[in-house]
């Protein structure tokens, strides 16, 4: 059985410098009347990639889609798809095709009728595309519905239509807005896997637009995190959650607790942080944060260790009492305010049923950490 | 199991549910008794009469027709009455070729003048579903604007601009573009022009109504899949105009049929609308029988489109667009 997850090990041309970029977006900037929804944006996507843009609404994520598309000209800058600038070419010429939010299904056609409709733009012949039609049907498992009309079909077989409709054509280039946006949180798992599994199928570039973190994470090999028309860091997910560049970038996926502190004391293999409340942190990556700067640590809640006594060995541990609690069957979450005021996040697997020593409100708490166990960020 | 669950709560459904509809079914009923009496009283009753003087003889007396039904000889010179009434004025319109004629150039002249309507209406109606969302209401308006003026007086205005040394002629003469002037009232193309005048809000909203609440990210789509916008419009926007251009068509085409004041200001007494015809059997004939009996025909001749529009809306309601 295939792995699930978006872990291709085998897969990774963004870290070989002589891989050939098959989109790329080179200073690009969009501006609409009275605001810049695009700016000076730089970003390259691989050919077979399952690429991400997430961000909150008007980070300007669909307006790079749209001019993707065709939809939209940018201001400034080139777009290149396999080498070819894409200024000027309309949208019903671009070898690109979309899969709308709303789905765009042409309400007056059957499901048939919809799938086949780009086939027939094309001048494909008739015996083709019946073939072609009954292919992406059993891809998305609507063989049954061919004859329905879109109002008769649920949300989620809306979902798959409008997908075998923008897969068709076999565009070079899948676009995708916020597509699993109007599912249900269920069916939105099982889609996504969906998704991967057709993308590795076809073997299909795919570009997806989300505000949902989650989503991004689950299915995409890179994704860009995007602010206020810029894109704040391009990486993996693993890399994305474990070694954020920015404040932003580590607030906007996952939970995380930050420190702000100045770098007391710099060495080649250890930086010691002053927290702006007396606590001692001491951290094995430093990045490049110099002695003296101010900087802001980051960790993850699963990152740090809640215990009722003080931990012997380890290396950075902080002294409070228990907040909060919160209980959700696979973890416990615990909020420890800690004796200089600042109230810290930690969770904990319940890996046994029966925890020996449970903390409860109020209790006198030691957190700690391993010195690798967060970042640290100069913005 | 969810069977016997569901059986039982429809049956306590039922057990709890007659005091509720009786009061809402009372209420519903009392709604829709509302249009039923209007269109009893103001079109039904009415129509009777109108068919029962279709019926009847043209007599030189007041009213101009015999028999009049009434009691004054009781129930037996009522019934008596009732004996006398005929098809005698039906008889007669299929003996004239003129009432046959009326007929259909009237159907004719609406005809074409419905297509003329919709050719004009249809990109205006576009333009202002097109158009930015805050300045559709005052487009929208403008629409509706000429309703403030008189219908008689915007025909009359007609007149003036359409007649040989009118406003057209001169400013065509005056910039050389024609040495004669045009003859365009009395004529044909005179009514044309005044239908298409009159009747283009009647085309033009319900169009863009069904314009105005289109999905524009289907347009967007029919592209991205490689439709140039030409063909988008005939595959995507025009088909699911339909329902606009259908009722556009039906609200311009059956008032047009029997339209009597643009044929009679702009037309002339050459050209010949049933319309006309009606208005003459009544006013300067006197013949109140005969002109009944037209407009019964022409009553009926119209059924036919307003079935068709009704099953039309029907079909659009089911589609749920």
């Amino acid at each position: 059985m295939k792995s699930l997850g978006s872990i291709r090990r085998d897969f990774a041309p963004w870290n070989d410098p002589n891989a050939k970029p098959y989109i790329q977006f080179d200073k690009v900037t969009k501006k609409f009347a009275d605001f810049i929804a695009v700016n000076n944006l730089s970003l390259t996507i691989f050919e077979r990639e399952f690429f991400a843009l997430l961000g909150a609404s008007g980070c300007g994520k669909s307006t790079l889609l749209r001019m993707l598309a065709g939809f939209e000209e940018p201001s400034a800058g080139r777009i290149l798809l396999d080498g070819q600038d894409l200024r000027g070419i309309p949208p019903y010429k671009r070898p690109v095709n979309m899969m709308f939010q709303s789905y765009a299904l042409f309400p007056h056609m059957t499901v048939e009728k919809n799938i086949a409709f780009g086939l027939k733009q094309e001048g494909m012949p008739g015996p083709d595309i019946e073939k072609r039609v009954a292919e992406m049907l059993r891809l998305v498992k609507l063989e049954q519905f061919a004859k329905r009309k879109p109002h008769q079909l649920s949300g989620g077989q809306r979902q798959r239509v409008a997908l075998a409709r923008s897969v068709a054509k076999r565009p070079k280039v899948l676009l995708l807005d916020e597509p699993l946006g109007a599912l249900d949180k269920k069916l939105r798992e099982e889609t996504q896997f969906e998704l991967m599994d057709l993308q590795q199928e076809l073997g299909l570039t795919f570009v997806v637009v989300t505000h949902d973190q989650e989503e991004a994470m689950t299915m995409a090999d890179r994704i860009a995190i995007m602010d206020k028309g810029e894109v704040m860091q391009v990486a993996t997910p693993a890399e994305i959650y474990e070694a954020p560049t920015s404040r932003f970038v580590a607030h906007f996926v996952g939970n995380v607790n930050m420190f702000e502190g100045r770098v007391a004391e710099r060495t080649a293999s250890t930086t010691r942080i002053t927290g702006a409340t007396g606590a001692q942190i001491v951290v094995d990556n430093g990045g490049a944060a110099a002695a003296g700067s101010d900087i802001i640590f980051a960790i993850r809640p699963e990152k740090i260790k809640v215990s009722s006594k003080k931990p012997a060995d380890a290396v950075n541990v902080l002294e409070g009492e228990v907040y909060d609690v919160a209980y959700l069957g696979d973890m416990t979450v615990y909020h420890i305010k800690l004796d200089d005021g600042q109230i810290v996040r930690a969770s904990a697997l319940n890996a046994s049923r029966i925890t020996e020593d449970p903390l409860t409100w109020n209790d006198r708490a030691w957190v700690s950490f391993r010195p690798d166990a967060g970042v640290v960020l100069t913005r | 199991m969810t069977n016997i669950a569901a059986a039982a709560s429809s049956s306590t459904e039922t057990a709890a549910a007659p005091p509720m509809t009786l009061a809402k079914g009372f209420v519903d009923r009392l709604v829709i008794i509302i249009p039923y009496l209007w269109l009893l009283f103001f079109f039904l009753v009415p129509f009777i009469i109108v068919f029962k003087i279709s019926l009847s003889q043209t007599a030189i007396s007041m009213p101009p027709y015999t028999p009049v039904l009434d009691f004054k000889d009781g129930v037996a010179g009522f019934f008596a009455g009732f004996r006398e009434l005929n098809f005698d004025n039906y008889t007669w319109l299929t003996q004239d070729a003129l009432y046959f004629n009326a007929y259909v150039t009237s159907l004719i002249i609406a005809g074409i003048s419905t297509i003329l309507t919709l050719i004009v209406g249809y990109p205006i109606a576009y333009g202002m579903a097109r158009a930015p969302a805050t300045i559709r209401p005052t487009l929208l308006m403008l629409v509706i604007l000429p309703f403030w003026t008189s219908f008689l007086i915007r025909v009359y205005a007609w007149i003036g601009i359409l007649k040989p040394e009118g406003l057209l002629n001169q400013v065509l003469l005056a910039t050389g573009l024609i040495s004669q002037p045009l003859v365009i009232l009395n004529t044909y193309t005179a009514i044309f022009i005044g239908i298409v005048y009159s009747y283009l809000p009647f085309m033009v909203l319900p169009l863009y109504s069904s314009l105005e609440k289109m999905d524009y990210s289907l347009i967007e789509a029919a592209q991205d899949l490689g439709c140039p916008p030409t063909g988008a419009f005939w595959k995507i926007t025009f088909p699911l105009s339909l329902p606009g251009v259908v009722a556009g068509c039906l609200l311009v085409f059956i008032p047009a049929v029997g339209e009597f004041v643009i044929p009679d200001l702009l037309g002339g007494s050459q050209t010949l609308m049933i319309g006309k015809t009606l208005w003459n059997e009544f006013f300067s004939n006197r013949d109140w029988p005969v002109s009944s009996a037209v407009a019964v025909i022409l009553l009926l001749v119209l059924t036919i489109p307003i079935m068709f529009f009704q099953q039309a809306q029907a079909k659009a309601q089911e589609q749920g667009r």
